[in-house]
């Protein structure tokens, strides 16, 4: 098979996967708007924070701020009218010695979180998409 | 032991790995990858789809520690029924050992009643790229491997003066596989693509042994899979496998699936395809030899 023939045909795959939309609208009609995100960031640190696995990384955190922050980003990440305010990746995680699960975990929980707020699965991986390059920045350099 | 000498090691020798993995200080398994992205077990025993191996390395350990899982499938074409299973485990997310045992049937016209065995032993090493994290790059993840192909004989055409694949012209009864494989997601498209591209002598995946009378050279075959991610639980997709044709006796073509994966846990999971794989010995037993494909996994 040829490469770029293939290439050529996952995009058609891919746009007939995934509906066109105007940027505003995947965030105000899948996610829900400020209300929606919220909610979401909101239920995601409930699920974070019952997770013995991940919980004690954020002993000392602020999480009325965070889930703020968190809601600020993920509405950037997704087109929306927003600017995430907080600090940059890296350094807010700097020596918290995350490792791949336990980025994998909070992110399971966004999913659950997403899943139960009705926000359908090809939208939820439009913010992952954006999340996942995140990892090099969060986890611990080896 | 450090871990890039640590990587190193396990290249070159599959069984200290193990060792490389608890020498690390980590006796548990972390389950940290996400639900779906170590793939099923294609049918050598790799990582990967149905027919063709993925880059993804199998199981759910992260690049901090290991997985392993068990599979068994089952394939019901119109002419004969084909049965595996085996292990296989994944270290690092960077290597994987796989093992699988193979029980191939005839269930009808000429071959009924005849049978093939074979086992395969396979390895995988990442070698650049990830699928998952790199959604930012258009490098896929590729991964080099190799699968070692042992002929257990062939029982029922005695008769003939037939107990293994010389006997119907091959070259050899033993051989291996060695490809390259390219992987990514596109989670933006919800979509998983794969490339293959497998250098192989092999006839009929190895049942029917390597070269033979047409031709007894290496083959460079390409095999590609594609995938939705209808949910993170479920995925559904295609593949495609072309395959060598190296026997008079066996007009063989390629291979082609639909499937649906479904991955409740990361315990379990169960693939459920429509399969051709192309006539098979052809003209003998005439007809393509199309079927159900039932494959479960359970690991960790």
């Amino acid at each position: 098979m040829n490469f770029r023939n293939f290439i050529a045909s996952l995009a058609v795959l891919g746009s007939l996967a995934a509906p066109a939309f105007a940027d505003d609208e995947l965030y105000t009609k899948q996610f829900g708007g400020k209300p929606g995100m919220a909610k979401i960031t909101h239920e995601m640190m409930v699920g974070v924070l019952a997770d013995p696995r991940i919980k004690d990384f954020f002993a000392k955190t602020d999480i009325e701020r965070l889930e703020f922050l968190l809601a600020e980003q993920f509405c950037e990440l997704v087109g929306g009218p927003c600017k995430y305010s907080g600090r940059d990746m890296k350094t807010v995680h700097r020596g918290e010695k995350i490792n791949t699960a336990h980025f994998n975990f909070l992110a399971e929980h966004l999913q659950v979180a997403m899943e139960n707020n009705g926000v359908p699965t090809w939208a939820q991986n439009k913010l992952i998409a954006k999340l996942a390059p995140m990892h090099r920045d969060v986890t611990e350099p080896r | 032991m450090e871990r890039a000498a640590c990587i190193r090691a396990a290249a070159v020798v599959a069984a200290l790995t193990s060792t490389c993995a608890f020498a690390q200080g980590f006796t548990r398994p972390d389950q940290g990858k996400l639900t779906a992205t170590g793939g099923v077990t294609q049918i050598e025993g790799a990582g990967g789809g149905g027919l063709t191996p993925w880059a993804l390395i199998t199981g759910y350990g992260s690049r901090d520690s290991y997985g392993g899982n068990a599979h068994s499938t089952f394939v019901d074409l119109s002419d004969y029924s084909l049965g595996t299973y085996g292990v296989a485990a994944g270290f690092h997310d960077r290597f994987e050992v796989s093992f699988s045992t193979w029980r191939f049937k005839g269930t009808d016209g000429a071959l009924d009643g005849v049978k093939i065995e074979q086992d395969v032993v396979g390895l995988k090493l990442r070698v650049a790229g990830d699928a998952v994290y790199g959604q930012d790059s258009w490098l896929p993840q590729v991964a080099l491997g190799a699968q070692f192909k042992r002929n257990k004989g062939i029982t029922g055409l005695e008769g003939l003066g037939v107990s293994k694949p010389t006997d119907l012209g091959a070259k050899d009864n033993n051989g291996t596989d060695y490809y390259v494989a390219a992987t990514k997601v596109f989670l933006d498209q919800s979509l998983l693509a794969n490339v293959t591209a497998r250098f192989t002598k092999a006839n009929q995946f190895g049942l029917l042994g390597f070269g033979g009378d047409l031709q007894d050279k290496y083959k460079l075959r390409f095999e590609g899979s594609i995938a939705y991610l209808v949910t993170r639980k479920l995925a559904v997709g295609a593949e495609y496998r072309a395959k060598p044709h190296n026997l008079g006796v066996d007009d063989e073509g390629s291979a082609k699936d639909v499937f649906i994966a479904w991955f409740p846990t990361k315990n379990f999971s169960v693939t459920a395809a429509y399969v051709d794989l192309g006539t098979i010995v052809n003209p003998f037993v005439p007809g393509k030899q199309r079927g159900a494909y039932l494959s479960g996994q359970i690991g960790f």
